[in-house]
């Protein structure tokens, strides 16, 4: 049996060698998507391009000014002269955020009567404008204190805050848990969906049925070459992420893969109930983006917070495997954290696979009507 | 046991639509036996039904001396199989085609090494053996299939329209190939909707509308329906009087 098992592995594999595309999503796509989550989706920005409207022209503006600058996440693109000209630079994108300086800049600021700096920045890309305006603001701050220095202000509070497990924001951090998880599933669900689909299609599972393979022989022996592939790639993606974004592993690597095992079967799993539904490959295909690939995108807390979403949708993201699987990961990768912290949703990803492959096995003996 | 294959009021039903409504027949050994119809006269129902791939609704069918409802693994030991979709892996060579079917039989490495040079031999594929299926003509693709279905010197071999879509030379020649294996003894079950296909058979039946309106050899029926060519007694039968 194992030498017949043996056989059918192999084909697998010859299926995989042959198919370029397929061989390019697995091995190609993993890091393309790391390098394109790394460097295009972020947060940080460097240089951002701004331009200054100084109303007042004297001594401490120029200083404030220099201030900005000196951050070096600021770049003062122009001087402008008058207000009509800052919309110029927004329409060419010349700049995303404007400050202007009032008149009178220094001398009421001295004369303790308040003046007020204006910052008007880009609303077309909202994120990136809260950052900018948040980061010029704190700038702002820190030059009215050391300004006025500390006994001019006898009630002060002093907030200092401190970023844990995270401390420079990267969204390396983030993302490479998030794609990780959601490589896992393309390969894992949508490539074992698809290949199970187009054995349908072609007529070739009919032989296979026909032949004294045991059905269960014949899904297993379609889903091992995928689960062995995206494991790979799913160390791929570990390696990546910590060679080329820094993000750390302080819990155990162990307690990490096995964690990533799981997830893998979970994905399987799925990836064979739509085949056990699905007739052709188009429509494998077809869920597996809507059903999987999307809500894993946008509601496992991925990219998008879910603290900060509607309840229904909060709901929604509890049924989602990746949802817990990325807990998981960025517990023990960013915080160490070990079994006795994680054992919750690592309990309800053991659940899943139990519910998925009880469904996937049932609806496949129901097929053999 | 002189009965390769017996079917006993064999019905299979979808809903309220009976695909296959109660057929009797039995198949003799090393016969080569033509199982005719219109398309949707419930001829590939039958053939699943047969190969273990659909459960029967009702009735009684042995294969091999094997029961359909209990001892499916044993009939799929015993049979071959080839579909009217063309069902070897097109992105595979020849070579590896063999090998896989040759594989998942359980055939040994060595025997596989033997059947894969004796096919590639007798089809003239030798040069074209690491080529991927793909690449073949139909005709070729079909006798390859043929080949592949035989592997592993199965007792019976089903045939699901296995001449679909070639020129008569060509169907001719595939058939020159089941003509020789019948002579080692194989039973063979073949469905068609060519009538000069069901000439060449050595007994038909012919179905309509999922019941067997005709059984004998070519030569009875032609008798019996006072015609002269297989394709006026297949008219006779399917137009309603």
């Amino acid at each position: 049996m194992l030498k017949i098992f043996a056989a059918f592995v192999k084909k697998e594999f010859y299926h995989i060698l042959r198919d370029r595309r397929t061989l390019f999503i697995l091995l190609g796509m993993p890091v393309v998507l790391v390098l394109l989550f790394g460097y295009v989706v972020t947060n940080e920005f460097k240089d951002a391009s701004v331009v200054v409207l100084d109303n007042a022209h004297d001594d401490l503006s120029g200083k404030l000014r220099q201030q900005l600058e000196a951050s070096g996440h600021l770049k003062v693109k122009a001087d402008l002269r008058s207000y009509e000209e800052i919309e110029s630079y927004f329409k060419n994108g010349a700049a995303k955020m404007a400050i202007v300086i009032p008149p009178n800049f220094g001398s009421d600021f001295n004369a303790r009567s308040n003046p007020q700096v204006q910052l008007i920045a880009d609303g077309s890309e909202p994120n990136y404008a809260l950052t900018l305006v948040n980061y010029a603001s704190q700038i702002i701050q820190q030059f009215q204190q050391s300004q006025a220095g500390a006994a001019q202000l006898p009630y002060r509070i002093q907030v200092e805050s401190r970023m844990v497990y995270n401390a420079q924001l990267r969204s390396a951090y983030t993302f490479v848990p998030g794609v990780i998880a959601l490589i896992l599933l393309i390969i894992s669900a949508m490539m074992t969906s698809l290949t199970i689909a187009r054995e349908k299609e072609l007529g070739t599972m009919d032989l296979l049925l026909v032949s004294p393979l045991p059905p269960l022989l014949i899904i297993v022996g379609k889903v091992v070459p995928y689960a062995v592939l995206s494991f790979l790639t799913a160390v791929m993606v570990l390696v990546l992420g910590y060679f080329v974004f820094k993000v750390p592993i302080l819990g155990s690597l162990t307690l990490l893969l096995s964690v990533c095992l799981l997830y893998l079967i979970v994905s399987l799993a799925l990836g064979v109930l739509i085949s056990t539904k699905a007739e052709s490959q188009q429509a494998a295909m077809m869920f597996s983006l809507f059903s999987l690939m999307m809500p894993t995108m946008l509601l496992s807390g991925f990219i998008f917070p879910l603290s900060s979403m509607p309840m229904i949708l909060q709901v929604i993201s509890k049924i989602i495997p990746a949802t817990y699987f990325i807990e998981v990961l960025k517990g023990v990768m960013l915080k160490g954290l070990g079994m006795s912290f994680v054992w919750k949703p690592i309990a309800v990803l053991c659940g899943m696979v139990v519910v998925l492959l009880g469904l996937a096995v049932a609806n496949f003996k129901i097929q053999k009507k | 046991m002189n009965a390769a294959i017996t079917a006993h009021h064999l019905t299979k039903r979808f809903g309220d639509f009976t695909a296959v409504d109660a057929i009797s027949f039995e198949v003799k050994k090393g016969e080569i036996f033509g199982f005719l119809g219109a398309n949707g006269a419930g001829k590939t129902t039958a053939i699943r039904m047969l190969t273990g791939l659909n459960r029967p609704t009702d009735g009684e069918a042995t294969v091999a001396g094997f029961d359909v409802y209990r001892q499916s693994e044993k009939i799929k030991e015993n049979i071959g199989y080839m579909s009217q979709k063309f069902s070897l892996y097109e992105d595979l060579s020849i070579r590896q085609n063999i090998r896989f079917y040759g594989g998942i039989y359980g055939l040994r490495s060595k025997e596989i090494q033997e059947k894969t040079k004796q096919i590639l031999e007798t089809l003239s594929l030798e040069v074209y053996a690491d080529k991927v299926v793909g690449e073949l003509p139909l005709g070729w693709k079909q006798r390859l299939a043929f080949a592949v279905a035989n592997v592993h010197d199965p007792a019976i071999v089903f045939l699901d329209e296995p001449t679909g879509g070639v020129d008569p030379a060509t169907r001719r020649r595939f058939w020159e190939m089941i003509y020789a294996t019948a002579n080692l003894g194989r039973t063979i079950f073949v469905t068609t909707h060519y009538m000069d296909e069901a000439e060449y058979c050595d007994r038909i039946s012919i179905m309509v509308a999922g019941k067997i309106e005709a059984l004998g050899s070519p030569h009875e029926l032609k008798e019996k329906f006072s015609a002269s060519t297989m394709d006026e007694v297949f008219v006779s039968l399917a137009r309603p009087k």
